[in-house]
């Protein structure tokens, strides 16, 4: 994750400032933790009234601020999150409803306001379980942690595979829960029945004795005045039906028809449309620029020079790209016109030649285990550009003191607070409207997001609204990307082919010990993290750490298999623990795709097992290479655990999706830098995996072994470059230790 | 002088300069939104209309070449009453879209070539279907087509699920 916006992005805020005190209200966040079940409501009855006063304007009744049930029987979730597209806020649906017996024809999901009283402490509260597993000890835990605490709680995030196994797991099953107990007790009163004697189904309290029956919607005014029962008790999954089937998405009826409204589809009267460019390499200023040539095209109204870069402000788009592309901008470099992709390589290199590690992991004596002549390989991998399809697109107004903000973004609550910061305005005066994002994969989050501060920045001088796109060609040069990053791994065998000693070093900004699951058991161990820096924003990318470690370690141990002599998953067996899920899974994946049986002459076999987010996944690629050098994959065949799973078809549709990107991204996406600049410049030159290159045939299977549910939408993506990997080794006997394949297949 | 030309079955005289990419005229005068930009080169397809019938790549076709030629796009789909096209019952069938932002470029791409093929091998769908979606749904699109042509047999199996 990027920790170092660039200045512009967050200036010092005002001393003195009417409006939510955004670190106060984050470290404050921390104290809320163990006390609310629910969300902010039972430490803040103020956000809690707002709330429900908000969602109460056009009738209904609330519980526990995410829940609304009308008095028609309809039934609206407010959800924390963002659905883009991986189906969570289906998920979380289905987990409220089930524990609430809704009738699931009745309801529909919406995303919650971005306000603080929406902000998502069943997040925080999960996520500080899950990391300590004492959620009550807050006292202890490390700086760095709360820091990184601070930045998730609170906040309206979505990412690292959280939704369904924080927010869903421990908030919306519970509100689902007690908003029937509550509607139960009151069915009772009103029927004056003992409450046992009451049975719920399809959103009814029924009593079968006197063969009555109440409607939610009847009983919704009076329950919503109960308090909640805050450790209401939950099903067992023998009884569910609306959890574990496969619903189909609520959201997916309006992208067929084109009717879904993402961020870049909005307008109001009256409103402009402008893009941008910045700065080409990352830490220049604006040093001049003759506004002429743009203004000069028909449609252009404005040519508006920032800090660190220029847009031009048009009647559409067309003429504000028009009038950009007339420009010609120049730039300083910040210093940083000598960096490129091989100088960044060369700098983590001697980074892990000097050993002087910034963290180190492990277990063992390595460096006794490793020996005088180690098996060593070096690693390298690329920066990744997201290369969502929607580019960013953010409408903002300013008008009699209020700011409006309109788009798609993974963390609303957080945007809204970030343009806060640049206007200058109080946060009452400032409202961010979410939209549907179209794709993200980590790319939408505001504290890498400049464009926040771009478009407020534009609509505080603008007397009208004005819609900011940046060209695919800016959303390429500007990312916030996944990592270039180096490792050197070196290990050691004994004659019974067992590893004696294993070292993973690798350089990037930062260390990956935290996401990172070395599931193997080993003698010695040791994981160094080496720290580089480079004049680029970094940021999560779908998967973030794990998919540059996944392909290094299960790279690294199919070079070690080969090595021994054996079997690459009898030697992955040797080194787990007999009874763990890992091996599992692996014997599963191994069973499921023929491991073991004859292929086509060309074609070979390969295997990863990684662990990510909670959830093990294991991937056999069957590839081979084609006459132009370039890999073919034919078959995955996929093991997955994630515990337990909500909606299988959508968990299958984010593995399928996961696994394609994996692949992608190992085949062909590379950003690399020259002279401080980004060189790819739109999707021509940055190759995105299509339709033709993606596997016939994907045989993905959920083990669901009961254990804490891990994630779904990364997990699918860190295996898929090393079983390629693995499977063109055994293919072709030439060992991919660089990525991109294309460029190597070119080389 | 306005351009003449037929979207969605309906006459429209559209009042942009000649050299607007067709998508800024679709999307900014009027105002169908269905139709998305990706990448303004035509490389990624999300921009995906017919004209004439021909799958085209609207962010890079100058509005002045469609004069008099007839225009569809994803909201021009579903019949006169309102029912959705067997495509796009297919892709809601398979629940194809995920984040949905490239699907009605890929639903037009995909009736396009359904309508010249009847019913396409899964190399001409390789051929054909070359817009890229970043969510990775390629094998649900396939599924899709294939179902949409009657070739439900060689549809993907179904999700398994259960404890």
């Amino acid at each position: 994750m990027a920790d170092t916006p660039t200045a512009d992005m967050q200036p010092a805020a005002p001393a003195k400032r009417k409006g939510v005190k955004r670190r106060a209200f984050l470290i404050g966040g921390v104290a809320v933790v163990g006390a609310g079940l629910f969300g902010i409501s039972i430490a803040d009855s103020n956000a809690s009234k707002s709330a429900k006063a908000l969602l109460e304007r056009d009738g209904g009744h609330i519980f526990a601020t995410w829940l609304k049930i009308g008095e028609d029987d309809s039934i609206t979730i407010y959800s924390p999150h963002t659905d883009i597209g991986q189906g969570s806020n289906t998920g979380l649906a289905q987990m409220l409803a089930e524990e609430l017996d809704a009738a699931w024809d009745q309801v529909r999901v919406v995303s919650a306001p971005a306000e603080p009283a929406f902000a998502n402490v069943g997040l925080g509260r999960a996520f500080l379980a899950d990391m300590t597993g004492q959620p009550a000890i807050i006292n202890g835990i490390p700086q760095s942690f709360l820091s990184f605490l601070a930045r998730q709680m609170n906040l309206q995030i979505t990412g690292g595979s959280t939704a369904l196994r924080f927010t869903g797991r421990v908030t919306f099953q519970n509100v689902g829960a007690a908003t029937r107990l509550a509607l139960v007790e009151t069915a009772a009163k009103r029927l004056g029945v003992p409450a046992d004697e009451l049975t719920t189904q399809d959103s009814h309290v029924i009593h079968a004795k006197s063969g009555r029956a109440l409607r939610y919607g009847e009983l919704a005014a009076e329950a919503a005045t109960l308090s909640l029962d805050n450790a209401p008790k939950l099903k067992d999954p023998s009884q569910y039906r609306i959890m574990r089937q496969s619903m189909q998405r609520l959201d997916i009826p309006a992208k067929v028809d084109g009717s879904a409204q993402y961020g870049m589809d909005f307008s109001v009267p009256d409103m402009r449309v402008a893009t941008i460019m910045a700065a080409p390499v990352r830490g220049g200023k604006l040093t001049s620029v003759d506004t002429a040539p743009a203004l000069a095209v028909k449609g252009v109204e404005k040519v508006i020079k920032l800090d660190d870069a220029v847009a031009v402000v048009a009647k559409g788009y067309w003429p504000a790209i028009s009038g950009l592309r007339a420009l010609t901008p120049e730039f300083s470099d910040g210093g940083n016109g000598g960096i490129s992709t091989a100088s960044i390589f060369k700098a983590q290199d001697d980074l892990i030649a000097k050993g002087d590690a910034d963290s180190t992991a492990g277990d063992g004596d390595v460096q006794a285990g490793l020996g005088a002549k180690p098996i060593e390989a070096k690693y390298q991998v690329p920066f990744l550009h997201h290369a969502m399809m929607e580019p960013f697109a953010l409408t903002a107004h300013f008008k009699d003191g209020k700011l409006n903000i309109w788009g798609g973004m993974q963390d609303p609550l957080a945007t809204k607070m970030m343009a806060v910061d640049v206007s200058g305005l109080d946060a009452d005066d400032v409202t961010f409207h979410p939209m549907m994002i179209g794709g993200s994969f980590g790319r939408r989050l505001p504290m890498y997001m400049e464009i926040v501060g771009q478009v407020t920045k534009l609509a505080m001088q603008l007397p009208y609204p004005v819609k900011l796109i940046w060209s695919r060609e800016e959303e390429v040069a500007q990312g916030a990307y996944r990592p270039q990053s180096s490792a050197a791994l070196k290990a050691s065998l004994t004659k019974e082919k067992r590893i004696k000693a294993y070292r993973n070093d690798y350089a990037q900004p930062e260390s990956a010990e935290s996401e990172t699951v070395f599931p193997y058991t080993l003698p010695a161990v040791s994981r160094r993290h080496f720290a580089h820096v480079s004049n680029q924003q970094t940021g999560a990318w779908r998967s973030v750490n794990s998919t540059q470690q996944g392909f290094y370690n299960e790279s690294f141990m199919d070079e070690l298999a080969h090595a021994a002599g054996e079997d690459p998953v009898v030697f992955r067996r040797n080194h787990l623990k007999a009874g763990s899920r890992h091996l599992r899974v692996l014997d599963e994946v191994a069973a499921r795709s023929g491991w073991g049986s004859p292929l086509p002459a060309g074609t070979g076999r390969g295997v990863a097992l990684v662990e990510s987010f909670r959830t093990i996944v294991a991937h056999v690629i069957e590839a081979s290479v084609g006459d132009d050098g370039m890999p073919k994959v034919h078959k995955v065949t996929t093991v997955v655990d994630a515990g337990s799973i909500v909606n299988p078809d959508a968990a299958m549709a984010q593995i399928e999706g996961g696994t394609i990107m994996g692949l992608s991204s190992a085949i062909g996406e590379a950003i690399t830098l020259e002279n401080g600049a980004v060189q790819q410049s739109n999707l021509a030159d940055y190759p995105l995996l299509k339709m033709a290159g993606a596997p016939l045939v994907m045989d993905v299977h959920f083990l669901n072994s009961g254990a804490v549910m891990g994630g779904i939408g990364e997990p699918g993506v860190p295996p898929a470059a090393p079983a390629l990997a693995n499977a063109l080794f055994a293919a072709t006997g030439k060992r991919v230790r660089n990525l991109p394949i294309l460029t190597q297949a070119k080389a | 002088m306005a351009i003449q030309t037929s979207i969605n079955g309906k006459p429209v005289a559209l009042a942009a300069e000649p050299d607007t990419p067709l998508l800024w005229v679709i999307r900014e005068e009027l105002g169908l939104t269905g139709t998305k930009f990706g990448c303004g080169i035509a490389a990624c397809g999300a921009c995906t209309v017919h004209v004439n019938g021909e799958p085209t790549r609207s962010c890079s076709l100058p509005v002045s070449e469609v004069a008099g030629k007839s225009i569809t796009t994803i909201e021009g789909l579903k019949s006169a009453d309102g029912t959705l096209h067997a495509v796009q019952q297919a892709w809601i069938s398979a629940q194809v879209p995920q984040c949905g932002y490239c699907q009605s470029g890929q639903i037009m791409a995909a009736v396009a070539l359904i309508e010249k093929t009847g019913s396409p091998s899964d190399a001409q769908i390789d051929e054909a279907m070359t817009n890229i979606c970043r969510c990775g749904t390629y094998p649900r699109i396939r599924k899709a087509i294939h179902a949409a042509t009657g070739q439900a047999a060689k549809a993907a199996k179904p999700a398994e699920g259960g404890a």
